[in-house]
């Protein structure tokens, strides 16, 4: 019996039963679909993360300081030191000494508080130096960003981030205009392209001044203190060297020769990156896991039908044994039936799972888009093929082996 | 055609044997015309099953067309089925669902045999008159017409015997008499026929009866030609 005459055997027998056919194939469709669509959600989890990770530069390095140690050795929390100093960025932005490095530049942050008219808004200063925008991955909307010359003079200048401006201009011109940040006096003179606000913080909620002028004016009472330092390696394959060097600057600067006793910390992107993707490989893992169970509940709903198939159409069975069919062709009929279910199921399965996953942004729109992944269809398919198969097997078998003269006497 | 030797059926029944063949010896040559007939119990459908290859017996030797059967795996009997054997049963045992024209080219898909399938199929049903009920589906059909499909279906594969299980057992008299006209004409081309019945008229078409009892031979007589042509 060729595979094409079992498959019309197996058409035959399932439009007797369509209801219950249907029945069935409906708990594959389900659980293939679910699979699809949960999968689908994990990886546009992945993907957002990613790209927000991105976003930052993935040559990006950060440099922290390193806990703090009270004298009674109790460890402080994470970057509460405050070893790092504008001398540090000064020597990394060394070409002689760290080659890899692009440029470094420091971060003094705090709140701020701006208001322009009758407008106001609480907002996150960030006290930097002019290589902020390609450190950082920042384009420029408009106007200009600040230079060394303002640096180096303290002056009161900031360029504002999307979200600030939208709060405060409504719509005007905010170049030229004088703001106050905690009450002094600042001129904007350019303004930070989006980034896309997405998820965990608003890239774009943020005013930018010179680390100088922040220091004298708006950070008061913590000294000329640097709580970061950006790094930007050559490339995001320069990163390992850029590291090294980076730490054997500092090392040198800080006078520490045991690596174990640096007193500041790197973190690449790239590091950041592969953890957080670890955790959502994590979570698309669970979700596909927990789909999976409805699609073996599928399949166990095949094995059920299918002894109820088999049970039904003994004498059937008998009658093609009697007229010469044998074991294998018999297993072969009721194989090919539970995979035909099942595989019709997947397929309408993998339909369904991809037009929810079309409609699931617009139904719920605090979830990522899901993507879904030729492999994770080609996979749902096979896998909904092969429970088929494996639920199939037991029912088939029993059918293969019914004698032939006690099928044929069942009534 | 069919060689018998001491054919021996024990049934196990808890822990009681029970013997329903007892030693039966038979010798049916080509193209012969045989009923067995006995009362329920006499062991002609066990003697029937054995015949058939549906099952095996005990002890004995069981020829069919050369081949010894008496030992053969389930698959080789399986083929030995597809074969050497047309089956005809009481209860038609047309695969429902099925077009008439399909099931009767059944036996050829389990042979593997897609040689001009469907046009010997047709030949078969032709040769029973049904070739205009190709496509219908059994339960479209009367029960004369459906034994008479089932015939196309046992001659498909141009078998060496033909068995017939009490082929009119579930028929009116005038089917009857059709399905044994028919039974008679492939006779008379020269198909090897083992009827299997216990009514007498039926048994007369054929040309030498074996009555079987408790498991023997009871009687085996060949039957005078003119019984056979008393039906026009």
């Amino acid at each position: 019996m060729s595979i094409l005459e079992g498959l019309h055997l197996a058409i035959n027998g399932l439009t007797a039963n369509r209801l219950r056919s249907i029945l069935t194939m409906l708990g594959i469709l389900i659980g293939v679909a679910a699979v699809i669509l949960l999968v689908g959600v994990g990886n546009g989890a992945t993907v957002a993360v990613q790209q927000q990770i991105q976003s930052l530069g993935s040559n990006l390095l950060s440099v922290f300081p390193s806990n703090t140690r009270s004298t009674g050795g109790v460890q402080q929390g994470f970057g509460t030191g405050s070893t790092l100093t504008m001398d540090d960025v000064k020597a990394l932005n060394n070409p002689q000494t760290s080659p890899d490095v692009v440029a470094a530049i420091p971060n003094a942050t705090g709140r701020a508080q701006i208001t322009y008219g009758n407008q106001n808004w609480n907002s996150t200063l960030t006290g930097t130096t002019q290589d902020f925008p390609s450190v950082r991955n920042y384009q420029l909307a408009s106007g200009a960003f600040f230079t060394a010359a303002d640096v180096d003079a303290a002056n009161k200048v900031a360029v504002l981030g999307q979200t600030v401006v939208d709060n405060l201009f409504a719509g005007g011109d905010p170049i030229g205009q004088v703001i106050k940040i905690n009450r002094i006096s600042f001129r904007v003179i350019g303004v930070l392209a989006p980034k896309g606000a997405s998820g965990l913080n608003n890239q774009d909620d943020l005013v930018v001044t010179p680390i100088t002028a922040a220091w004298d004016y708006l950070l008061g009472g913590r000294g000329r203190n640097v709580q970061q330092i950006y790094v930007e390696a050559s490339s995001a394959q320069a990163n390992t060297a850029a590291t090294a060097e980076v730490t054997q600057v500092l090392m040198d600067r800080h006078h520490i020769s045991d690596p174990t006793q640096a007193d500041f910390q790197i973190l690449s992107q790239q590091d950041v990156l592969s953890s957080a993707t670890q955790s959502t490989g994590v979570l698309t893992l669970m979700l596909g896991a927990i789909a999976g169970i409805s699609l073996v509940v599928g399949g166990i709903g095949i094995m059920n039908i299918m002894l109820v198939t088999v049970t039904e159409r003994t004498r059937e069975i008998g009658i093609r044994k009697a007229i010469g069919a044998r074991r294998r062709d018999i297993l072969l009929q009721f194989l090919i039936e539970s995979m035909f279910l099942s595989g019709v199921g997947g397929a309408l399965g993998i339909l369904v799972g991809v037009v929810l996953a079309a409609l699931l942004p617009s139904l719920v729109s605090s979830l990522p888009a899901p993507i879904i992944s030729s492999p994770s269809v080609i996979a749902a398919f096979g896998i909904s093929v092969a429970i088929g198969l494996f639920f199939g097997l037991y029912p088939a078998n029993r059918a293969a082996r019914l004698r032939p003269i006690e099928a044929l006497r069942y009534e | 055609m069919i060689t018998l030797e001491g054919i021996t059926k024990v049934y196990r029944a808890g822990e009681f044997e029970v013997a329903a063949l007892r030693g039966i010896s038979l010798h049916i040559p080509e193209g012969q015309f045989v009923a067995i007939m006995g009362p329920s119990g006499s062991g002609k459908s066990t003697l029937m099953n054995v015949i058939g290859c549906l099952d095996q017996p005990t002890r004995g030797r069981y020829i069919l067309d050369g081949y010894d059967v008496s030992n053969l795996s389930e698959d080789q009997l399986a083929w030995i089925r597809n074969r050497k054997i047309g089956f005809v049963f009481q209860s038609f045992n047309l695969i429902p669902r099925v077009r008439a024209l399909h099931n009767v080219e059944m036996p050829l898909i389990y042979a593997g045999d897609n040689r001009q399938r469907r046009e010997r199929a047709m030949a078969a049903l032709t040769s029973v008159g049904l070739q205009s009920r190709a496509s219908h589906l059994p339960n479209e059909l009367s029960g004369g017409q459906q034994q008479r499909v089932a015939v196309a279906r046992a001659l498909v594969t141009d078998p060496a015997i033909l068995l017939a299980d009490e082929p009119t057992g579930n028929l009116d008299s005038e089917s009857s008499l059709e399905i044994m006209k028919l039974l008679r004409d492939l006779n008379q081309q020269g198909r090897t026929i083992v009827l299997i019945t216990h009514e007498p008229d039926i048994a007369a078409f054929a040309q030498r009866v074996v009555r079987l009892r408790d498991g023997v031979v009871l009687s085996d007589e060949i039957h005078p030609v003119a019984l056979n042509e008393m039906v026009p």
